[in-house]
């Protein structure tokens, strides 16, 4: 089995085929895995949609629209049960969290209470700061049927209703900074 | 001061080698000496933001255009690969001075993940040009810095009587686990 | 050498994270939980079995010195599909992998074998190789990230280790699990000592 020589002419050769093929078979796979990943993460906004509003019966990702606040994006999206209004779910962000971005799915009622808070992504510590994920522990739940009109999103250190998770006072703060933030711009918008 | 606050974390807060991880085979196989582990990382600082400056154009100006985005990691490896090479040869032309100090570590950079893993980061992080610059910078010093330290203390656990299963990779790795937690003490100093 | 040995060299005798001490950024970065762990694990066997393949398949017809990069680009692509169908069929673990998705391109173990074994041996050898090497590479992440989970979380695969009676076991002695271990300096103390361990048991 003699070795191919490597000559100029067979060097730039060989490299042009493995490359076109690589092209070649990246670009199908590309193809064929667009729409997946595009469904994916719609089903991650859907999910969270779903997980923090009361039922509904529209397509909250079809009626959305966004605000530009604080040099972020926050993202409304309206649900509604046969025509009726049910609640908002607002994508909103805080980037004063322990390891920066925490982003949060929260549900409002149309009254302006919160009916539950989901957690779409943060770097928080394991342990300490990720208790802010409903699954990990109680942290989210005490401001389920609360108004920030009467329920104060500040941490009990600060003045205000929440209780900080332990060793996580700054992870909380954020939490309740991104909170607040849904919360003005949901009274701003006033819609609903 | 916002890039003070990238440099201060990129070293301090999220080291790459003691907090990220990246860069895990040169922290350990060139850590023994000081002097040798001085030499690595001038080498990885001049590639690392060398490349982070050829893969912050090339995204931005040729695969986002061209809408292939997803060809980045195969084109950003073969930059840097040919990238390290032209280096090695142009400082050999040069300046045979500085070649007898990095040259031989250049060819190592090639699988060096911090470089790679430091230039994709780059364009995660939204950074521009002059940011990437400043947080490849200061994610080469953060490197440097690691490795130097460690190695310092290997040159002494030279003379310690370490147990026969703990010798080499062990003993090393165990050191960088104390190391990781000391730089821990950094975290939350920059929000 | 028999091809059963082919098979079973990477996964004891030539353990690519404990006896070679190869890959170590992805080892000690995926592994803060089992399931992680195997995940990475897994989507690297991938592409060194398919790079070991590919390469042992066309490596005669690759002139000597431009043998690295080509093997780069056949590797690179096979990572970059790894990359896209993760993206699309398992979101949530493609999330916690994150960056290290992308840099199995630099893993060392991948580059090694096909410069080592994969361009001179046959397709079916190189399939052994790739699929042992993957193994030993997929158990020692599970193992460490086992490890790390069941002191740092009490937990396996996300199933809690700690029975919740008698009350007492739980409250006394394992209320808080040793958090360290999922975080950054666990990795490494984790790892030095599982493969202080193998050392130990190797002779």
């Amino acid at each position: 089995m003699a070795k191919v020589e490597s000559n100029f002419k067979n060097m730039t050769a060989t490299l042009l085929v493995i490359t076109l093929v690589a092209s070649a078979a990246l670009g199908l796979v590309y193809q064929s895995t667009m729409e997946p990943i595009d469904l994916a993460q719609q089903a991650k906004i859907n999910n969270a949609i779903k997980a923090v509003l009361p039922e509904f019966d529209n397509q909250p990702g079809n009626e959305a629209y966004s605000v530009a606040v604080d040099g972020g994006e926050l993202t409304f999206y309206l649900a509604t049960k046969d025509g009726q209004p049910v609640g908002t779910a607002v994508k909103t962000f805080s980037n004063n969290g322990f390891a920066g971005l925490i982003e949060l799915m929260v549900g409002f009622l149309p009254d302006g209470t919160i009916n539950k808070v989901a957690v779409i992504s943060h770097k928080e510590t394991p342990g300490l700061g990720d208790k802010i994920e409903p699954q990990k522990s109680e942290f989210s739940v005490q401001f389920e049927g609360k108004s920030p009109e009467n329920f104060k999103l500040l941490v009990k250190k600060d003045g205000g209703d929440v209780d900080a998770i332990t060793a996580s006072t700054i992870t909380s703060r954020a939490y309740c900074d991104a909170l607040a933030r849904a919360y003005n711009e949901l009274k701003k918008g006033g819609k609903q | 001061m916002e890039y003070l606050i990238i440099i201060i974390a990129a070293i301090f807060v999220n080291n790459v080698v003691l907090a990220q991880f990246l860069g895990i085979c040169p922290f350990l196989g060139v850590s023994s000496k000081i002097s040798t582990s001085a030499g690595m990382s001038g080498a990885v600082t001049f590639v690392m933001v060398l490349a982070t400056i050829v893969t912050f154009l090339l995204q931005h100006y040729v695969l986002n255009p061209l809408g292939i985005g997803y060809m980045q990691t195969i084109v950003f490896i073969l930059v840097i690969a040919s990238l390290v090479q032209m280096v090695e040869i142009i400082l050999k032309k040069l300046s045979p001075v500085l070649y007898q100090a990095l040259g031989i570590f250049l060819p190592l950079i090639t699988t060096n993940c911090a470089v790679l893993g430091v230039a994709i980061l780059v364009i995660k992080k939204n950074f521009n040009l002059v940011e990437g610059v400043v947080y490849a910078a200061a994610s080469a010093i953060g490197f440097g810095l690691a490795l130097v330290v460690l190695a310092g203390i290997r040159e002494h656990l030279d003379l310690a009587n370490v147990p026969k299963g703990m010798k080499g990779a062990p003993i090393a790795l165990l050191t960088a686990g104390i190391l990781a937690l000391a730089f821990m003490g950094f975290a939350g100093i920059v929000k | 050498m028999s091809k059963v040995a082919q098979l079973t060299k990477g996964i004891l005798r030539e353990n690519p994270i404990f006896v070679l001490v190869l890959g170590m950024c992805p080892t000690l970065a995926t592994t803060s939980s089992a399931f992680n762990g195997m995940g990475m694990g897994l989507a690297t066997t991938f592409v060194l079995l398919s790079s070991n393949v590919v390469i042992s398949a066309i490596a005669r017809f690759i002139p000597d010195k431009v043998r690295i990069p080509s093997y780069i680009v056949v590797i690179a692509t096979f990572v970059t599909i790894v990359d896209l169908v993760m993206q699309a069929y398992a979101t949530k673990l493609y999330e916690s992998l994150g960056i290290f998705i992308p840099l199995i391109v630099v893993n060392c173990i991948v580059l090694g074998r096909a410069e080592a074994f994969a361009n001179k041996n046959t397709i079916f050898d190189s399939l052994l190789d790739g699929l042992g090497m993957g193994i030993g590479f997929t158990f020692a992440l599970t193992l460490l990230g086992s490890v790390r989970e069941m002191l740092g979380n009490f937990s396996i695969f996300g199933l809690p280790i700690i029975p919740k009676e008698p009350f007492w076991l739980k409250e006394v002695f394992f209320h808080d699990p040793i958090l360290v271990f999922v975080l950054a300096p666990g990795a490494f103390i984790a790892l030095a000592y599982l493969i202080a361990i193998f050392n130990r048991f190797k002779k």
